[in-house]
């Protein structure tokens, strides 16, 4: 947006030096677009040529032609609906989690953590020093039958011998929360970090308890880091393939899973791509959607 | 590999096991998702290769992928000890990566270098059977030049002649290792050697088993008495097919993954598996015989990785001589004595015995003619079958 300004204003502008000025956010723009064109535009393409393509019967495994087949969207779909509606069931459960736990976190760190601020924010993104899946694979110990929190969970009466939460949906949730939590809460406490506590003495001048402050006041100004922190976390968590096959089990499934299967196992690249194809869509609309509905997107 | 790992504590050599895993599910935190790498990947078939130059007198290098934990290692020095003489002796310098970590993954990875004939960084890769026939059936390998492998002829016989490359002409076996069931022997202090063993209501939601499809479906088969080896039918197939979806219904089945089930097991999260045999012979052997391992009674798989040229290769005579030099009866033993696979290298066996006695007489490296009795090699799919077959086994297990 702002950059749009940048262009209109540098139209309107006249005298000598409009050559140069109208041509730095071009230049400025010229990594960003070359990168984009080239990791995302042209394999966008590729694609969706890809995924219109049918393997003729008795050829090579990973030989495709081109018959602009769309039906392999049905098809595609229609063996995968169930992972796909996991898929979104699952990250909508893993946004509100993380939401959950990052709030709090994010408004303490905002608000009462004092000189331990910046320590407890390295604390936040420390988990990134580990991979990814090194990370997930801990979990497996963490959950597993005869470890710690099933242990503690199995002292309450009525539980079942057979309690456990590896290979669950529980412990796919759960990962997929942790493994998003710091995309959840960077957001958020850049939101609150900003908001002027003198409204928060404000409300509280004009009758207003704690929770209405937070209500009418907190909540809103931490809109812009609410709405980005849920879309950092529900966007790769619906794609994410990773914490359903290492803490899942063959029924928590979710599409990610589908298209590595289809894409490395089966050697089926188009349905591995229409597949692609459909999540990127179906992303697409319930983030415009989700933007257009929380009136934030001026802010984000 | 029980001693290598003695000085890290038990949670780190999980983590570590975990990753290196010879063929885990995962192909890696790097790699890209299916959709960036799908897009980079082109679809085109193998015809119009050129046939590459071999500049390995002028460049004396070697460059090999192979699975994690598959060559003898010194963890002291950080030196493969083999790799290092054959450096000594040869002049050529290798170069090793622990790079296939899946049999798909990896030709994922490479299909698209090699349907193009650009080079794909490797002179040597190691697929399994399966891989192996279709790499040569795509022509994406190089045929071997007897004349500088005059070792080949000490393979063990059984593996002489496969069906998907006749007198070894392109390839030449790494590692083989059998499909059985492994067992904690303190869950199941009977062992498990039927699968009504391995089905016993109190493994229920305690069972692991391969995402190879060719041992899973394969043990299966065999328990349902169909041979893997011979010309079954589709039917047949999907009849272990549905066999095995009851079981992942009925909750028997936990997880179907690679050969990170021996955390599974470690972990007290599986009772029993689906397994290979070195795996469990590790486990068995860091574990003070916790965990042990058989052939089922109705029969067990037998599957091998094979070295090969890739197509791309210019080093193809570096690689050859590479190949030679680990089927030198000495050599294979030392790797052997490190892996715990079956030798593909029969006359290793006394050589074996001067290193560890009792390695040397397991039925297990160098398998006798009962053992062998019992277990079958997957035969090799068309590209119809192969396509229908693992999609069947790829929804059963829930993709």
């Amino acid at each position: 947006m702002a950059f749009l300004h940048g262009l209109s204003k540098s139209h309107t502008d006249s005298g000598s030096g409009l050559k140069r000025r109208s041509l730095t956010p071009y230049i400025l723009l010229a990594p960003g677009l070359i990168w984009l064109i080239t990791f995302f535009i042209i394999p966008i393409f590729s694609l969706a040529s890809t995924s219109t393509m049918v393997r003729p019967e008795g050829s090579q495994i990973g030989t495709y032609v081109q018959e602009l087949r769309f039906a392999n969207y049905i098809d595609a779909f229609l063996v995968s609906k169930e992972q796909y509606l996991r898929s979104f069931v699952y990250a909508g459960l893993a946004t509100i989690l993380a939401l959950a736990i990052a709030y709090p976190l994010a408004y303490a760190i905002a608000f009462k953590s004092g000189k331990y601020r910046n320590i407890l924010l390295v604390l936040v993104i420390a988990p990134f020093f580990t991979s990814f899946l090194l990370r997930t694979v801990a979990w497996t110990q963490i959950l597993a039958d005869s470890g710690p929190v099933v242990s503690a969970i199995k002292v309450i009466p009525f539980i079942d011998e057979t309690f456990r939460i590896n290979n669950t949906p529980a412990a796919v949730v759960i990962g997929l929360a942790y493994n998003f939590l710091p995309f959840m809460t960077l957001p958020l406490y850049a939101s609150l970090e900003r908001i002027d506590p003198r409204t928060l003495e404000a409300s509280g001048d004009l009758y207003a308890n704690g929770l209405t402050t937070f209500r009418k006041v907190t909540l809103p100004l931490s809109m812009p880091g609410l709405v980005a922190g849920t879309l950092l976390t529900f966007i790769p968590a619906a794609g994410d393939y990773v914490n359903a096959a290492i803490l899942g089990n063959p029924n928590t499934k979710m599409i990610g899973n589908v298209i590595e299967s289809r894409f490395f196992a089966v050697v089926d690249y188009p349905t591995a791509a229409a597949l692609s194809f459909t999540l990127m869509a179906t992303i697409l609309i319930l983030v415009t959607l989700y933007i257009r509905k929380s009136g934030t997107d001026e802010l984000v | 590999m029980k001693k290598d790992k003695k000085s890290l504590s038990p949670e780190a050599r999980a983590i570590i096991r975990a990753q290196l895993t010879r063929r885990s599910l995962f192909a890696g935190v790097g790699a890209a998702s299916a959709a960036g790498l799908l897009a980079a990947c082109g679809t085109g078939s193998s015809t119009g290769l050129e046939a590459v130059v071999d500049v390995s007198d002028t460049e004396k290098i070697v460059r090999w992928a192979n699975w994690p934990l598959y060559l003898d290692f010194d963890e002291d020095t950080k030196i493969y000890p083999t790799l290092a003489a054959f450096e000594q002796k040869s002049g050529i310098k290798a170069t090793y990566e622990e790079a296939i970590d899946d049999n798909n993954t990896f030709y994922g990875k490479v299909q698209g270098q090699l349907s193009i004939g650009s080079d794909i960084g490797y002179d040597i890769v190691t697929p399994t059977d399966w891989m192996a026939a279709r790499f040569i059936e795509q022509g994406y390998a190089q045929k071997l030049d007897p004349k500088n492998v005059p070792n080949k002829s000490n393979i063990r016989e059984v593996l002489a002649n496969v069906g998907y490359d006749k007198g070894r002409e392109y390839s030449l076996t790494w590692q083989s290792g059998f499909a059985g069931f492994g067992w904690n022997t303190q869950k199941l202090p009977k062992g498990v050697r039927t699968m009504e063993d391995l089905f016993v209501p109190a493994n229920k939601g305690k069972v692991v088993v391969l995402s190879e499809l060719r041992d899973t479906i394969g043990v299966i088969m065999l328990y349902q008495g169909v041979d893997p080896s011979s010309n079954f039918t589709e039917d047949q197939f999907m009849n272990a097919i549905d066999f095995f979806k009851g079981k992942i219904s009925d909750g028997f089945i936990r997880q179907v993954k690679g050969n990170s089930y021996s955390e599974d097991l470690k972990r007290g999260d599986a009772n029993a598996v689906i397994g290979w045999s070195g795996d469990i012979f590790i486990l068995r052997a860091e574990s003070d015989g916790k965990f042990d391992f058989a052939i089922p009674e109705s029969g067990g798989t037998l599957w091998s990785d094979n070295m090969l040229i890739p197509s791309t290769s210019t080093h193809k005579k570096n690689a050859e001589s590479l190949m030679n030099y680990y089927y030198e009866p000495a050599v294979a033993a030392e790797v052997a004595a490190y892996v715990n696979y079956i030798c593909p290298v029969e006359a290793a066996q006394p050589e074996l015995e001067k290193i560890d006695p009792e390695l040397g007489n397991s039925p297990y490296i160098f398998p006798d003619a009962a053992t062998l009795e019992k277990v079958k090699v997957f035969r090799s799919l068309s590209a119809d079958e192969s396509t229908k077959f693992q999609t069947a086994f790829d929804e059963a297990i829930g993709n």
